[in-house]
């Protein structure tokens, strides 16, 4: 107890500790979410006439806990530790801390519960009501407040890289959030909104939302993740400092261009389209930077692959990454969109970010951290080396079947017969779909399954913690009062 | 300047970062608004054909929202061969203008709903929303019994118009605005777009459109359905020579 009593006045951990419980709890119901609407897909009978279990509504809800609550918990808890570990100093504002971990929880929880009652933005990844959105605002501008004087108050002349990423993170999500939700209420008293921007605007606005929620939110914050925990887990330092700094910049102007090929060949004007198709090619770029530069600081540390599960985690959630990152400027040419476009090919690609990268690289943070905040060793190395094979089995069942359905389906919406009409009807496209989505919701079982083993052995941990701190604390206890 | 400077002081820090990262979203977004070509001009005999939604169509697309039907249906029609034998014309940025928010979708789970409109009875649709798998075996769309059972909640219809027209959607409430929408779409029209009289046009096109075929009760399903009757109709392609609109593109 001695330990942490000391640890606890240089280092704020109670609030790591917080949002570390949180990012495990979001993690297990946002995946069930996930894994339940991937069944309905493939046996509708599942949505049981019951509007809260349909589909159109829980797809949100799955999004939500996944996105902001099991992802935005785990940027808390790692940003609030990197940024005092790094700077050497404890996260400034006192109480504040909390209130961001509160407004945060509520906002997660009561947007899932909205949604199930059917009230909804219906924009996609930012579905919250506004009454929502405004707590979100409020939430985030303290964060920034809180993370931004914890930096400025540094005993460090430097700023480590990661905390780069995690500013960058925390300012572009502050502006996309404000400006994509604008919108009119019906009145003070009614949840319902009209968006300030419409039609091709309104498409427009949010793509550099959406996709600035994968840049920013779910791509440049877990960048700071790995810049931190990679070199501390392999006891190397960062590969290339140069390569660094080309690499956060490029990254962080990069993205904010590349929104619009989402919307290729639609009836946003081709120049913008055209504009985000070749930034998104350039991105690729700054990408595989990143990727190189985390992969070749493990080198050297090959050797840990073998007994270190944390490490495993950590090198395959960059080759996703590394991966993820070529099939999205390959999916953004025009020739190729047109094909993947409104497809589970998409889905797929989604998910190979989503699961292999940010929630591979999340997961290995979390195994580094725990053991750290709570004092002791990890409950079980086994069960972690058990999930991360299930979760990587169920990330290549879950890539792969969207692969042949997404390409599949395309393709067969697309072929003529040989007079010039369509091969294919509609529903014989959806006939198809029916043995990738059993395969996918497998897929699905296995990386939620990994998920609750997660759970389980960071609960026990957390017990066997406390339970070493209170034999420690008794121990002493009997000394003092024997001396 | 070195890099160093940037990282041993946040201000810098901060303030490059706040440039670089508002470029890109200022050169794509911003000129959307002032570029004439980005929406097309769509008139037939001086009259503007795509008007706002009347207020029974809102209070469907505003149920069609509630029950996220953007997530597995878009409405976007791209320009390609397949998707104009199997939907018609591609969409005009015009079509979607007075659409807060946007439901192009991104996710074709089920067929495209832009031009869906007039294609099947209302009938076939009350049956289709009831129990899709009635009328499309193969379907894995979930069953909306509720929109038969469910009245229509109407009393903030005039609120929800007026909350559209702060955001520049011209329904109309002074008698100078009235005549503005006389003169921009026709008198029919304009009456319809009158939010003085949403509650009173909300009722009696559910009582006439009759969508769900139940006279007593006006039904979400009224709503839903007149909605999706509207989608996509109201260009007439056949008014405009081939290859009209590809100068917008």
């Amino acid at each position: 107890m001695a330990n942490v009593a000391v640890a606890n006045e240089q280092y704020n951990y109670d609030i790591v500790r917080k949002f570390t419980i949180m990012t495990v709890v979001w993690g297990v119901l946002g995946m069930l979410a996930g894994v339940y609407i991937a069944a309905e897909l493939a046996w509708p009978f599942l949505n049981f006439d019951n509007p809260a279990l349909t589909f159109g509504r829980l797809r949100p809800v799955h999004t939500t806990l996944v996105i902001f609550g099991f992802g935005g918990s785990a940027l808390f808890a790692t940003s609030y530790y990197v940024v005092q570990r790094t700077c050497q100093v404890r996260l400034w504002g006192g109480k504040l801390a909390n209130y961001t971990f509160w407004g945060w929880q509520l906002s997660v929880g009561i947007a899932a519960i909205s949604y199930l009652l059917g009230y909804t933005q219906a924009r996609e990844y930012a579905e919250m009501v506004w009454p929502i959105d405004l707590l979100i605002a409020v939430t985030w501008v303290i964060y920034l407040i809180v993370y931004v004087m914890t930096m400025v108050n540094r005993s460090q002349p430097h700023i480590y890289v990661a905390n780069w990423f995690f500013i960058a993170f925390i300012l572009a999500t502050a502006i996309l959030h404000i400006f994509n939700n604008m919108a009119v209420p019906v009145s003070m008293f009614s949840l319902s909104s009209y968006s300030l921007h419409a039609g091709v605007q309104d498409a427009m606005t949010q793509w550099w939302y959406g996709h600035n929620a994968v840049g920013f939110f779910l791509t440049a914050a877990f960048l700071g993740m790995m810049y931190y925990f990679i070199p501390k887990q392999a006891g190397r330092p960062v590969y290339s400092y140069r390569l660094s700094i080309i690499h956060f910049w490029a990254l962080i102007f990069l993205y904010m261009w590349v929104g619009a090929h989402h919307l290729h060949w639609t009836a946003l004007p081709d120049w913008t389209s055209t504009l985000a198709a070749t930034f998104s090619i350039l991105l690729l770029l700054p990408s595989w930077g990143g990727m190189i530069n985390g992969i070749m600081t493990l080198s050297g540390a090959w050797d840990r692959l073998r007994n270190d599960p944390v490490v495993r985690f950590m090198i395959v959630s960059l080759s996703f990454y590394g991966m993820s990152t070529f099939e999205g400027p390959m999916m953004s040419l025009k020739s190729v969109n047109a094909l993947s476009h409104y497809t589970d090919w998409t889905i797929g690609h989604v998910h190979s970010g989503a699961l292999g990268w940010v929630a591979m690289i999340s997961m290995g943070s979390l195994y580094h951290l725990i053991p750290r905040l709570w004092e002791t060793k990890m409950y079980s190395e086994k069960l972690i080396f058990t999930h991360f094979w299930l979760a990587t089995i169920g990330i290549v069942l879950y890539i792969s079947s969207m692969w042949v359905a997404g390409i599949g389906q395309g393709l067969m919406l697309r072929a003529f017969d040989e007079y010039g009409n369509l091969a294919y009807t509609f529903i014989e496209s959806v006939s198809f779909l029916h043995t990738p989505y059993v395969v996918r919701t497998l897929g699905g079982v296995f990386f939620l399954s990994g998920m609750i083993i997660m759970a389980y052995n960071v609960f026990m941990t957390i017990f066997k913690g406390r339970k070493e701190a209170a034999v420690l604390e008794a121990k002493l206890a009997a000394k003092l009062a024997n001396a | 300047m070195k890099h160093e400077t940037i990282e041993t002081n946040a201000g810098w820090l901060i303030f490059l970062t706040l440039i670089v990262i508002s470029i890109g979203g200022l050169v794509e977004i911003v000129p959307l608004y002032f570029i004439d070509d980005t929406i097309e001009t769509v008139k037939v005999e001086g009259k503007d054909t795509v008007r706002p939604y009347t207020p029974l169509e809102l209070r469907g697309r505003d149920l069609y929202q509630r029950e996220g039907c953007y997530t597995c249906h878009s409405q976007m029609i791209r320009p390609f061969r397949d998707e104009a034998l199997r939907y018609g014309h591609y969409s005009l940025a015009a079509e979607s203008q007075f659409d807060h928010p946007f439901q192009w979708g991104s996710k074709r789970t089920g067929p495209d709903l832009a031009r869906v409109g007039k294609k099947y009875s209302n009938q076939w649709h009350v049956q289709h929303l009831i129990a899709p798998r009635s009328v499309v075996p193969e379907s894995i769309m979930p069953n909306y019994p509720w929109l038969m059972k469910n009245k229509l909640e109407y009393k903030d219809i005039a609120g929800r118009l007026k909350a559209l027209k702060m955001v520049g959607v011209p329904y109309s409430i002074t008698e100078d605005e009235y005549k503005a929408n006389v003169k921009r779409y026709g008198k029919d029209v304009a009456d319809k777009l009158d939010i003085n009289q949403a509650e009173k046009n909300l009722l009696a096109q559910a009582q006439s459109g009759n969508y769900d075929g139940n006279k007593d009760d006006i039904t979400e399903m009224d709503a839903m359905v007149a909605y999706l009757q509207v989608l996509g109709t109201m260009v007439d392609f056949k008014k405009f020579e081939d290859g009209h609109f590809t100068r917008f593109r």
